[in-house]
């Protein structure tokens, strides 16, 4: 809690935090986010996280795989959730379950109250000007097909879509689908054998039928950092709009997206130490009212005849259908708890832990690392000499050790380095030195296994 | 410990490290490719079957060592069987890897048998069946790559 302590962690309120829950949040939730955050707010050195006290508040860091101790390093598949998201959405459930934006009754304001202050927090975590900005969603994939869907409809035969080499399969389909529809064209910005994005042939494929760019900031399978800043300027001069795929960045860097400028960012909540099933896009608020609706139903209606229908506003036009109540709620939780950890914090535990892992990687024979960029976070991909990942996987495992092993939902990556496939280990805040070390072990024993 | 040593025995390994029969195959008349969009496993069986006997089967193609020692496993036993004996065999395999069922013969597996550990690794079977599915593709000469998804 960013040298905090937990009393301040205390004042957290569940689904936001400040003066806005605290003003309209119903007292009963009030105290029940107190009692939460009391009972779950991590502690940190003032310079350094303080890791082992923050392992307490995740229940599942302390259960066993194949009888050794879980070393969880798959967390840019999915992160694992502190006792304080979890007795969230439980208590939501146990408490506060109601449908919103309708009921005339307590309860029901309550939640309405609840999600409502979820939708804040996640406005002051990625520093959008406006909550209208905020649509809740199912996930980053969800978000991208929403954009794709409704914004893309303005596209015409010959538009172009740029993206790049290192994108998941969810931000590359969407635009293949898209580009079926309409007639528009699929470009595609190569990375050279670091896994960096090639700067001079993204720019040279900008060009004037530009009319979207959609690209990571953060790539799941290499761990490269884009220069999404100076990309966004980029794809600005030439006229198009730009979404970044926020599900990998959002856990590991503080983002903000006026000052990267980027008019769509997408993310997951269950990357980010909260619920699956609930993610977010963000759009500025003069696009997102432009666009059509894309799902109809529920709360993105006005009024309905059936001659015409009109509809709600933002956000409400993009979120059909009672929304995942429990996950907004609970992913504004998980926001509150980084929050409280600190995410520069977070970064410089990561980064460290990263360092000392590439370093130990370099250092054994016959490990041969897949994504070498200068700016990278949170990921090491390798493969083993002799070894396929997924033997490395399945070993890894008996070892307590969870990584993926695969393609990473990025097969043009595999390609462009000639793999079919890598292992990859991920780090998230409550990682360890120790537990690199028994990674690297159990890497060893592979080799043993096949030596 | 040990269930990793089952999975991982020396034959497999060397299976894995100097397959047998790796290669394309000259006068092959059936082919087929399979593939596990899961983890990328990808392999090509060429057969050359005469009056229902398969006189010669090879593979190609990339995967882990339980896909690869199974379809090295595997095209060293189809020689000399009729198509009929192959579905036999099929069928005693899949009972032996993903285990359901009566407790199946393994007497007529021969060398197949090697890779019974993969039984405690459910996510694995797929890897051990690649081949065969890809056989199933190769004998019915359906046009499609096989999936294992």
């Amino acid at each position: 809690m960013n040298a905090a302590g937990p009393s301040q962690g205390a004042k957290a309120p569940l689904g936001g935090s400040a003066a806005h829950d605290v003003a309209s949040v119903g007292a009963r939730m009030n105290t029940m986010m107190n009692e939460l955050a009391r009972a779950s707010a991590p502690e940190t050195a003032e310079t350094a996280l303080a890791v082992a006290r923050l392992r307490q508040d995740f229940p599942i860091l302390h259960r066993t795989v194949n009888g050794k101790p879980l070393v969880y390093l798959d967390n840019a598949a999915t992160s694992q959730k502190p006792r304080y998201v979890i007795e969230c959405e439980a208590r939501y459930y146990a408490e506060l379950n109601a449908n919103i934006h309708r009921g005339v009754h307590s309860l029901s304001q309550q939640a309405t109250e609840a999600y409502e202050a979820a939708r804040d927090t996640v406005r002051r975590f990625i520093h959008a000007a406006r909550r209208e900005e905020i649509v809740f969603v199912r996930g980053t994939t969800e978000a991208i097909n929403l954009v794709a869907a409704s914004y893309g409809q303005r596209l015409r035969p010959g538009d172009e879509v740029l993206i790049t080499e290192m994108e998941h399969h969810s931000n590359i389909v969407p635009w293949q689908l898209l580009c079926e529809r309409t007639g528009a064209v699929l470009r595609v910005a190569p990375i050279d054998d670091a896994g960096e994005l090639r700067l001079d042939a993204f720019e040279r494929l900008l060009g004037p039928a530009t009319r979207i760019v959609a690209l990571t900031q953060l790539s799941n399978a290499l761990g490269t950092l884009n220069p999404v800043q100076r990309l966004v300027a980029l794809a600005h001069a030439v006229g198009a709009v730009v979404l970044v795929d926020g599900a990998q960045a959002v856990a590991h860097l503080p983002v903000d997206v006026q000052a990267l400028d980027c008019d769509f960012y997408a993310f997951s909540g269950h990357k980010l130490y909260g619920p699956t099933g609930i993610g977010v896009l963000y759009g500025k608020a003069a696009l997102l009212d432009a666009m059509p609706p894309w799902q109809g139903g529920g709360d993105m209606i006005r009024e309905v005849t059936f001659a015409r229908t009109t509809y709600n506003d933002l956000p409400y036009k993009f979120e059909a259908g009672t929304p995942h109540i429990a996950g907004g709620i609970a992913l504004g939780a998980a926001i509150d708890y980084v929050g409280m950890v600190g995410l520069p914090a977070i970064a410089a535990h990561e980064q460290a832990l990263l360092a000392y892992a590439t370093e130990r990687a370099a250092g054994m024979a016959g490990l041969r690392l897949i994504g070498t960029a200068r700016d990278k976070a949170s990921i090491l991909s390798f493969t083993v000499e002799g070894v396929h990942p997924h033997d490395v996987g399945t070993i890894l495992d008996d070892e307590g050790v969870a990584v993926r092993a695969g393609h990473h939902c990025a097969m043009p990556v595999m390609a462009h380095f000639g793999v079919p496939a890598t292992v990859r280990a991920s780090f998230a805040l409550y990682n360890t030195v120790e537990e690199v070390d028994v990674l690297m072990r159990a890497i060893r024993r592979a080799q043993e296994v096949f030596g | 410990m040990s269930d990793l040593r089952d999975l991982y025995q020396e034959l497999i390994v060397d299976h894995y490290r100097h397959p047998h029969n790796f290669g394309p195959l000259a006068g092959a008349n059936r082919r087929a490719e399979g593939f596990n969009p899961l983890c990328g496993d990808r392999l090509t069986l060429y057969l050359q079957v005469v009056d229902g006997v398969i006189e010669d089967a090879r593979f190609e193609g990339s995967g882990c060592a339980i896909s690869t020692a199974s379809a090295s496993l595997m095209t060293d036993a189809l020689k000399g069987k009729t198509e009929a004996e192959v579905e036999n065999l099929f069928a005693g395999f899949h009972a032996l890897v993903a285990g359901g069922g009566d407790s199946p013969s393994t007497a007529a597996l021969g060398k197949l048998e090697v890779l019974a550990g993969v039984r405690e690794f459910p996510v694995r079977v797929k890897c051990a069946t690649l081949a065969w599915h890809t056989l199933r593709a190769a004998l019915r000469e359906a046009g499609q790559p096989v999936s294992t998804e």
